[in-house]
């Protein structure tokens, strides 16, 4: 889709502006309804089992104590679930373990109970016998060909013969010839990098409520990413109709991507169907972090060539994810997006998709881009400093541009990654003094961006004002940016529209919230459903006036005779237009279905100071900016808030946040007492600066902005921290005996 | 398994209910009381989004027994407008994009409400230390500490 | 399980002597988390916040008498502790957030019996003693001999501890505490260090109590820690004493908060830092 030069030039009324969003008094108030916040007439309390052990057979369980016990209306075991389509097979095996327990957490089964503590009793009075196995949950070990191998034929033809089985699929991406490239090179770093798996950390735990009759109609409340998505996984795996399960999705108090897949749901509407009552269930925060998607770990090689003044002559990368108990790291995303800031005639990327004793890895913000961001920055980071180069010129020197071919195939509209590398050096931020113990580092970060599949209805109701009907739960302010887009595009006032979130019954298929893809696709969709509408008025009144059609056009919230030729009528607005629709035809609406293409790909740079404290190894992160092109900024204050909440969760990634497996396969560290995200005393403002850069394939230039945030900030600190430090941090997190143990080894020489 | 009968005032009201032992505080305004303003994240003190005042004194309501309300007064999020009237940290909350999810909202502004009836002009690390119990995955905390900071300029000019 | 909030000392007595698995609840900010992940599953809890005097803070023999159920937001909030003893009131107000400040004692903080409780190593460098009741009367004992491993303490069944009594501090003298964690708050103890001082006229050191937490089973009070500084001014060769002292003493375990060399390395650096706060105190400084 080309974007004409009006179009370029348009002036916004209310796109660009900062309204009140509209579900804001509902959140300061306590009055937004999220996942548990639910109730049904007769509702049950359910409660799962989980497994102890990282890696056992099941090899039975008694349900019958469990059965037995007053106020216990359904257990569940996999015995329940029929053969189910090879595409959901993972999923109900991850819901509810089949022959095996792969992870410390995985479900086992489950009970609906007439309360709380009924439930837990139950719990206690299933008897499972397990025939424990030896388990593995590093990378690194689940490759080595003795591991323990978690699944049976599940490798793929890519992976050459005599690796581990825990080794699912190889991937590879790039073009020229990196041998000839690194041979260019005045100087090659080259190094290994590992990461910590870590957690979206949602503050709201998963929940849902589900009924279903005896009719096999079912409803569900969930909080969800994709409501949509969770309909036609739980229709897969109960054998049911999708049209005749009804999916409402509630408030969604966080989700980065852990919410874009069924854990509970299933469950859930298992043991409704057996109890014949409503059930809610509700995660303890330990069943989050337990058995809910956390990031994969990584190891990864990296191999980077430069000439002396800046050129980096070949990028090579090979990439170990550990995806957790079943096939689907996102190392893909990983191997693709590394070098993808960047111009390079010899550029390759290898990625292992590996199986470990852990939660099956879920998405979170970037599916695995930030791994491979922090690998390929730290090690362009430290050629440039290791030619005394500045790493922001080496990076425009590098960078990509309109017309680039991409490292991952495609070649680049137009981007804006040079645009947001010249705002960080010509910000203040970049030539502030730094003290003792401080250091500075800078990272580029790239993401894809989706589209997808989009439903959109708009209704203009007999009074005039208008509603959006949209199938993407709002998790960053969406309903806000819908409003603003109908608003601008109906040319009428932001409090004059109100979108709602429409359940699975109202609308067709829509993709989940992920990929950045809300703004983008469904305001794609919105300004299209809009324009349907304004179609429709206009020949209302060309109806009315007598005249064609074509000689009607919308300008102002207004149907007008489109010049002199057309007759001298005073305008029409969309109010009087409404009033009379009734004896004009009949209501106006206006629709929009597509699977929307031209996502466009969205970079950013950051910038941070850090202060060491040489003694413990401790960090403090002094400043921070965010620069990141955002195409258009649709609510310049949201488009912030996810330049910020993406920094700061990149920030505990880089310093604090990891999981923890004893040698027994079990998580130490399942609470937000140990799993350690950053809190309020921990962080600076995070000051942001938004680039706009339109993305031609929206028609108000709109790029997504939610994931590339979270890109940069791994490699931006560490590249801070070692500078501080004085030797380079490999590893994340950078917690503070990793810190200073290294500094003590770079002291002992 | 005999029930407590406990007589206590939530937001101004005076308040009968009956629970178990075991009931922590936020199960009983949440299960029992219909008042899911008041949100758990981990039961365990470790988020804040429980937070609730008790005798004027900020808590995690996940952290105390439904029983120990007992003839105390208890303030939730659903105490703080007055009527159609916000609070101003509930207004400026909206104003300044303070919220993302809103999860953790009603706990940060009722810790924040506590924060500012003791010290109504709060250095920006007085604020930060005062909120470090009340986790946000969304936001950053950055929209957050200004809103708290604006509010608390906004209320010393109006007072 | 039962729940019981007595208003007289015996009553509460007799209901921890009469039940197998009774728990005291005073803060409940370490209970409620073991009721909750069904750590403990008690018969009974007992709530000690009723009973006279257990919320009071008092001065005794020039010290002061802390309430069993006396929260860290409290002690913070009485200029006379604060002022007399800061380490303590610190250390106490280091215990979770804000909101669990709100409600964690350090009559709770000792009894959990947690080798990382931050409160603890503070009250032992400050000489504390417990008064413990119990179905023989009432009883005091040091601090330091309430914990006696990870999770296990002195107390007798039908005995809780009914306050903390903080002694007279001494001219010259003061108290400071200091923890390591990984964040800026919400975090257990990796380390911590709590010290008394009193310096004579020309700030020398006349006596000394350095405690460490978190780097043992259970909170220890380093002697030869003490004697590194005793009679010495504090200048670099002293406090390089002190801090090798402190690493020799800490034998800590590697686990998910840190590491054994971590540990031990931070112990040294913590008591320095430690020790310069207290001795600034006993000059009079404001820190």
């Amino acid at each position: 889709m080309a974007l004409d030069d009006t179009k370029k030039t348009r002036e916004f009324k209310v796109v660009g502006t900062r309204p009140d969003r509209p579900d804001g008094i509902d959140k300061v108030t306590g009055r937004a309804r999220f996942g548990a916040d639910m109730v049904a007439p007769g509702m049950l309390t359910g409660r799962i089992l989980r497994s102890p052990h990282a890696h056992a057979r099941i090899v039975r369980i008694d349900a019958s104590k469990a059965e037995a016990l007053s106020g216990v209306k359904a257990v569940v075991t996999r015995a329940d679930f029929g053969e189910v389509p090879e595409g959901v097979a993972d999923v109900l095996d991850n819901c509810m373990a089949g022959e095996k327990a792969l992870y410390d957490g995985h479900v086992v089964a489950a009970v609906a109970a007439s309360s709380p503590a009924v439930a837990r009793k139950a719990l206690k009075l299933i008897e499972v016998e397990y025939e424990v196995l030896p388990h593995v949950t590093d990378v690194d070990e689940a490759i080595k060909p003795d591991a323990p191998v978690l699944h049976e034929g599940r490798q793929q033809e890519t992976v050459p013969e005599g690796m581990s089985g825990n080794v699912i699929a190889r991937s590879e991406f790039g073009h020229g010839d990196i041998e000839a490239g690194l041979a260019q090179a005045d100087r090659v770093v080259e190094r290994t990098y590992r990461t910590a798996a870590t957690h979206q950390g949602y503050i709201e735990p998963h929940a849902c409520l589900a009924t279903m009759g005896p009719d096999g109609k079912a409803d569900l409340w969930v909080c969800t990413q994709g409501h949509y998505m969770v309909r036609n996984t739980c229709a897969a795996i109960l054998g049911m109709e999708q049209g005749q399960l009804r999916v409402t999705a509630s408030e969604i108090g966080g989700g980065f991507g852990g919410k874009t897949v069924v854990f509970l749901e299933p469950v859930a509407l298992m043991l409704a169907k057996k109890s014949g009552r409503p059930v809610k269930m509700v995660m303890s925060r330990s069943e989050v972090l337990r058995a809910t998607g956390p990031t994969s770990s990584t190891s990864i090689d990296v191999k980077i060539g430069m000439t002396k003044d800046g050129k980096i002559t070949a990028g090579f990368a090979e990439l170990r994810y550990q995806g957790g108990a079943y096939p689907g790291s996102p190392v893909d995303m990983g191997a693709m997006s590394g070098f993808a800031p960047y111009d390079l005639e010899n550029v390759k990327t290898v990625g292992w998709d590996v199986v470990t004793n852990r939660p099956k890895a879920a998405a979170y913000r970037a599916p695995g881009a930030p791994m491979a961001a922090f690998a390929i920055e730290s090690a362009i980071d430290e050629a440039a400093k290791g030619f005394g180069l500045d790493p922001l010129d080496v990076r425009l020197m590098n960078g990509a541009d309109e017309g680039t071919k991409a490292s991952y195939g495609p070649t680049y509209p137009a981007i804006g990654l040079k645009a947001t590398l010249e705002a960080a050096k010509s910000h203040p931020h970049w030539s502030a003094p730094l003290g003792e113990n401080q250091g500075r580092g800078v990272a580029c970060g790239f993401w894809f961006n989706f589209g997808g599949d989009t439903c959109v209805s708009l209704n203009i109701t007999p009074d005039g004002t208008v509603t959006v009907s949209e199938g993407n739960p709002d998790i960053g302010g969406s309903r806000a940016s819908m409003t603003m887009m109908a608003a601008e595009e109906l040319g009428i006032p932001y409090d004059q529209v109100r979108t709602i979130i429409a359940d699975t019954g109202s609308l067709g298929q829509n993709e989940v919230t992920d990929g950045s893809r809300v703004t983008f696709a469904v305001g794609l969709a919105t300004i299209k459903a809009a324009e349907a509408a304004k179609k429709e008025m206009c020949r209302r009144a060309a109806m009315i006036w007598g005249i064609d059609e074509e000689a009607v056009e919308w300008e102002d919230g207004a149907a007008r005779p489109a010049g002199p030729n057309a007759g001298k009528f005073p305008p029409m607005t969309l109010k009087e237009i409404a009033a009379i629709a009734s004896n004009t035809g009949g209501p106006i609406a206006g629709h929009y279905e597509v699977n929307a293409e031209g996502a466009g790909v969205s970079f950013a740079t950051h910038m941070v100071d850090v202060e060491l404290d040489r003694d413990t190894g401790s960090t403090k992160i002094l400043r921070y900016t965010v620069f990141q092109d955002a195409g258009k900024a649709v609510h310049p204050s949201y488009v912030e808030g996810q330049f910020q909440g993406g920094a700061v969760q990149g920030i505990g990634w880089a310093l604090n946040e990891e999981y923890i497996y004893g040698e027994d396969g079990i998580l130490q560290n399942a609470g937000f007492l140990d799993y350690r995200i950053p809190v309020a005393s921990d962080l600076p403002m995070i000051d942001t600066v938004i680039l706009e850069i339109p993305n031609p394939g929206h028609p108000y230039g709109v790029r997504g902005v939610g994931e590339t945030s979270i890109v940069p900030p791994l490699a931006a600190i560490a590249n801070a921290v070692s500078e501080a430090a004085g030797v380079r941090m490999t590893q994340l997190p950078m917690s503070p005996p990793r810190v200073l143990s290294a500094m003590q080894s770079k002291a002992e020489g | 398994m005999s029930q407590l009968h406990v007589t206590t005032r939530i937001n101004g009201d005076e308040t009968e209910f009956l629970c178990e032992a075991e009931d922590t505080l936020l199960d009983v305004l949440r299960d029992r009381l219909g008042l899911t303003g008041t949100k758990e994240g981990c039961g365990t003190g470790d988020c804040g989004a429980c937070s609730v005042a008790v005798d004027g004194r900020l808590v995690c309501s996940c952290l105390m027994l439904g029983a120990e309300a007992e003839g105390r007064d208890i303030a939730t999020i659903e105490g703080m407008a007055t009527g159609d009237q916000l609070h101003p940290l509930q207004q400026k909350f909206i104003e300044m994009a303070a919220l993302q999810c809103g999860i953790c909202t009603p706990g940060i502004l009722v810790a924040a409400q506590s924060l500012l009836e003791r010290n109504p002009d709060p250095s920006e690390e007085e604020v930060r230390y005062w909120l470090a119990g009340n986790l946000c995955r969304c936001t950053g905390y950055d929209k957050i500490i200004r809103a708290v900071m604006e509010t608390a300029a906004d209320m010393r000019r109006a007072s | 399980m039962r729940y019981e909030a007595p208003t007289r000392l015996e009553e509460a007595v007799s209901l921890l002597a009469g039940q197998d698995g009774a728990h005291v609840l005073a803060g409940g900010t370490d209970l409620l988390v073991k009721l909750r992940s069904e750590m403990i599953e008690p018969e009974m809890v007992v709530d000690i916040k009723r009973i006279e005097g257990m919320r009071d803070i008092a001065a005794e023999e020039g010290g002061w008498r802390i309430g069993a159920a006396v929260s860290g937001a409290e002690m913070g909030e009485h200029a006379g502790l604060v002022a007399d003893w800061p380490g303590v009131v610190e250390a106490a107000g280091l215990i979770g957030s804000t909101q669990v400040q709100g409600r964690a004692t350090l009559a709770g903080n000792l009894c959990n019996a947690s080798p990382a409780a931050d409160s603890v190593p503070a009250m032992v460098a400050a000489r504390a003693r417990v008064r413990i009741a119990g179905p023989n009367g009432m009883r005091d004992m040091d601090v330091i001999d309430v914990p006696q491993g990870p999770g296990k303490t002195a107390l007798e069944r039908g005995e809780f501890i009914a306050s903390v009594w903080l002694p007279a501090r001494g001219e010259r003298s003061s108290d400071a505490y200091l923890r390591f964690i990984p964040r800026t708050e919400m975090d257990i103890a990796v380390v911590g260090c709590g010290i008394l001082l009193s310096l004579d006229e020309g700030d020398r050191v006349t006596t000394a109590r350095v405690s460490l937490g978190a780097v043992g089973p259970k909170v220890m009070l380093v002697d030869d820690a003490a004697q590194a500084i005793t009679g010495r001014v504090l200048d670099e060769a002293a406090l390089s004493d002190l801090a090798e002292a402190c690493s020799q003493a800490a034998t800590p375990i590697d686990d998910k908060r840190g590491t054994i060399d971590f540990r031990k390395h931070v112990a040294g650096v913590l008591a320095r830092r430690v020790a310069v706060i207290a001795a600034k105190r006993a000059k009079g400084e404001t820190v």
